[in-house]
């Protein structure tokens, strides 16, 4: 993917440059934008709360639309894409006379589970090592959590007939309840998470709502880009977290939608589920490639399991067959074998994790930035929170109110819970955005 | 102590052992006609010519967003496959009473169909309403033909409202379908009963070489009225048993209804798989959408349908020749990849152990494992296994 392009930039340089603490124009990009209408803000003029101007943007605001509420990574230019590895990939597989159009078994491909299976706990872990690990590929991420609540539901704790309780964050991706009520355990509640004042994870009351948790719950945490909030748990909440699951017996199923491209770090976004697995722990992981190799439309996900004894492994296997066979059968080729040929190929790992770098570099830049916007306009709150954090995706703390009047007054489209998906932000709707979350924060209740 | 201590370990699925010890036969001789997929004559898969044409031309499009598909999948997918099977004047399609929603292959529109069924029909989350699946009792295992008798009086029994899943054609394993008349009469009666229809249609094109022939049922179906579903599946007809490219079709009777229908099957794709992958459904639409790529693809279709007919004949013409015990028109009678070869179970142990000729218990065969090259060695083996083995 090619470095971010001048809006971005430009746009940092200039304000780097200018009078720290007061308002100064910034030139605004002008290619032309898939998402958003080309920036109509009279250029040269002054951002500012004053009442003239307020004017002037209410008449622009008409003209925009700006959709915040995209689950995927967009460029500069507003668009979704696969990364460039993945095209060349893509070729070379169309162009290999070997490659033949066989029913994948229900499992998926071998040669992708085994490295799904690497990619989170490390080629080197004790539990891959002692066959502890199973590993199902899913068609995409939704698709691995449905699997895995049939897991629970079916082969859990059987001889108690388990059904619940399972525990999801708050707040958490909407459709988390539904997946697990299809799968027919009901018993669905929600532990303390993000806190909108303090624009943090509240550790005091998360741990509160677990210790509360009865034995054998399950639940369901975010090992890193958590969805809506972007908020993680830092390593050395996850130590205190394991601590509590393993003394109140409770069952982790962690969630890793998109490894690597929170930190750039492909470890250290799993480092949650190693850290599960070092201490003997067993759990559920739900996978999913799209993301960090823009295959969203080819449905790549993954779910592993880790063990205690690998003695349970193939009787797990087997129900994991069974339950597949019932849902969609096997799983689809194509993303795939995208993704276990770049796994399996060390000059390919390279470069893939070179282009997931720079699309977190990108990330980082539009938190940096637009942190400094929202501090230039003198926007009220701490905003620390929105560069502390890394991935996809930020919380704004806007109240319903707030989020009601981006929506309906300046057309800008947030996540539930006022959250933002940060790769839509760009050089071309920057100013308009930051400015409306201003206006929302200072002219609504 | 592991929770996951007392998880009994599930039976192994009877085709997938079939096919791996038949990979680890190392005799030279040895034939897997177990195989649910299309073989050459060299036995090889085989990728069609038109698929591949498709392929290049979707890795080559750089215009091609990389977004999700929607949940109900990719529409001018969704629009040309339910075209495909109502046919291209269909009064439903015409009237707007036709919805679709892509799945992952035809076990996942089973699967949506069949959960849509249980929250929403014969009441709200009736799970007692009967489902009827055929079992080799409407079929004679001796390969007489439809038991007919038997299936019409299985459908005037059944309770009001019961779903009936029906094989469009090429019923899978027996291959025998039922003829037009028979189709009428079974239709008289599910209408009177007001039984559910959800038809099962795997192999339009690949069981009589035509895609219309294929349909017929469906279309009369259709025609004469009825509500039902079609669970479409193009993993044969276009090879692509690796890229899970499924449709499910519904034909309501109500445009308003469909819509809402479609809303509810969409929740139900929401925490199934949420969003179907593109690859295969983008190979399907584009060919299906362009009139010589519709050709060309019927064009392969009808070489794949016509080596299994080719294959059909030459098999009973061999039985015949060698003077098999029984009678083999059957073999041609029954139609698509399956036939029930009639064998019992000790004959097809001989088959498997003796001869390394390998089939499923029930004595089905899968049409595409024979070759030019090994279709003398198979019939041999079935006529030893008949004479020596009771």
């Amino acid at each position: 993917m090619s470095r971010p392009s001048g809006g971005l930039d430009e746009i940092l340089v200039k304000q780097n440059g200018g009078d720290p603490g007061g308002h100064h124009c910034e030139p605004i990009n002008t290619h032309s934008a898939a998402a958003v209408p080309a920036a109509a803000a009279a250029e040269g003029a002054e951002p500012g709360p004053d009442s003239k101007q307020l004017s002037a943007l209410k008449r622009d605001s008409q003209a925009r639309r700006v959709d915040l509420t995209g689950r995927e990574y967009y460029s500069e230019e507003g668009k979704t894409f696969q990364l460039r590895l993945v095209g060349k990939i893509k070729q070379q597989l169309n162009a290999d006379p070997c490659l033949c159009p066989e029913y994948p078994s229900s499992l998926g491909l071998t040669e992708f589970t085994r490295r799904a299976n690497e990619v989170v706990l490390g080629k080197s872990s004790r539990a891959i090592m002692e066959s502890r690990v199973l590993g199902v590929q899913t068609p995409g991420f939704t698709a691995a959590v449905r699997l895995g609540a049939e897991l629970l539901r079916h082969c859990f704790d059987a001889g108690a007939a388990w059904c619940g309780p399972v525990y999801l964050s708050s707040p958490c991706d909407d459709s988390l309840a539904g997946i697990f009520q299809a799968a027919g355990i009901q018993d669905i509640r929600r532990y303390y998470y993000w806190d909108d004042k303090l624009r943090c994870i509240c550790l005091e009351k998360l741990l509160q709502d677990l210790e509360g948790a009865p034995e054998q719950s399950v639940v369901v945490l975010s090992a890193s880009a958590h969805y809506p909030t972007g908020a993680d748990l830092s390593q050395d909440q996850w130590t205190v977290i394991t601590q509590l699951i393993m003394r109140r017996r409770l069952f982790p199923f962690l969630l890793l939608p998109a490894q690597g491209l929170c930190y750039g770090d492909f470890k250290r976004d799993s480092w949650p589920v190693q850290l599960c697995a070092s201490q003997g722990m067993e759990l559920l992981c739900a996978q999913s490639f799209s993301h960090c190799f823009g295959l969203y439309g080819e449905a790549v996900g993954h779910l592993l399991c880790v063990l205690k004894q690998s003695s349970l492994l193939i009787s797990l296997q087997s129900q994991a067959v069974k339950l597949v066979r019932s849902l969609w059968a096997r799983p689809s080729v194509g993303g795939a074998d995208v993704v276990a040929t770049v796994l399996s190929n060390p000059a390919h790992l390279v470069e893939w994790q070179g282009e997931v770098k720079r699309m977190v570099e990108r990330s980082k830049l539009i938190r940096d930035i637009l942190r400094e916007k929202l501090r230039l306009l003198g926007t009220p709150g701490c905003w620390d929170h929105l560069t502390q954090q890394g991935g996809l995706y930020c919380s704004t703390g806007l109240n319903d109110q707030q989020v009601e009047f981006l929506t309906k007054r300046r057309h800008v489209n947030l996540l539930p819970s006022g959250c933002l998906n940060v790769s839509a932000i760009n050089g071309r709707n920057l100013k308009y955005i930051s400015e409306s979350i201003h206006l929302a924060m200072t002219t609504s209740p | 102590m592991s929770l996951f201590s007392e998880v009994p370990q599930a039976p192994p699925v009877a085709v997938f052992k079939l096919s791996a010890d038949f990979r680890e036969d190392s005799h030279p001789q040895k034939v897997n006609l177990g195989v649910g997929a299309y073989r050459t004559d060299d036995c090889q898969p085989w990728v069609l010519p038109v698929v591949k044409k498709v392929e290049r031309l979707i890795v080559e499009d750089t215009s091609l967003n990389h977004e999700y598909l929607p949940i109900l999948g990719l529409p001018e997918f969704r629009s040309a496959a339910s075209k495909v099977a109502l046919g291209e004047d269909s009064s439903a399609i015409k009237d707007n009473r036709v919805g679709a929603v892509q799945a992952l292959g035809g076990t996942g529109a089973l699967r949506i169909g069949a959960e849509f069924l249980r929250r929403w029909y014969n009441g709200t989350n009736n799970t007692s309403t009967p489902v009827y699946v055929s079992a080799p009792t409407w079929e004679n295992h001796n390969a007489v033909g439809l038991d007919l008798t038997g299936l019409l009086d299985d459908l005037e029994k059944a309770p009001e409202r019961s779903i009936f899943i029906l094989h469009a054609c090429a019923h899978n394993p027996t291959g025998t379908d039922p003829t037009k008349d028979q189709w009428k009469q079974i239709a008289e009666i599910m209408k009177r009963r007001k039984l559910f229809v959800f038809f099962d249609s795997a192999y339009q094109g690949f069981a009589s070489g035509c895609l219309d022939k294929d349909a017929w049922s469906i279309r009369f179906f259709v025609s004469e009225g009825f509500e039902l579903f079609v669970a479409q599946s193009f993993s044969k007809n276009f090879g692509l048993y690796n890229e899970r490219v499924g449709n499910l079709t519904v034909v309501s009777q109500d445009k308003e209804d469909l819509t809402r229908v479609l809303s509810q099957m969409e929740k139900l794709v929401r925490t199934t798989w949420s969003n179907p992958p593109s690859q295969g459904a983008r190979i399907v639409s584009k060919t299906l959408n362009c009139p010589e790529l519709f050709a060309e693809w019927k064009g392969n279709v009808k070489t794949m349908a016509d080596r299994v007919l080719l294959m059909r004949d030459e098999l009973k013409s061999k039985l015949q020749a060698l003077g098999t015990p029984g009678t083999w028109d059957h073999i041609t009678q029954q139609i698509g990849m399956f036939s029930f070869t009639g064998l019992n179970p000790k004959q097809v142990e001989y088959m498997i152990k003796e001869r390394h000729v390998y089939l499923m218990a029930s004595g089905r065969i899968n049409m595409c494992g024979l070759t030019t090259k090994n279709i003398d060695y198979v019939a041999e083996s079935i006529h030893e296994s008949v004479t020596k083995v009771q």
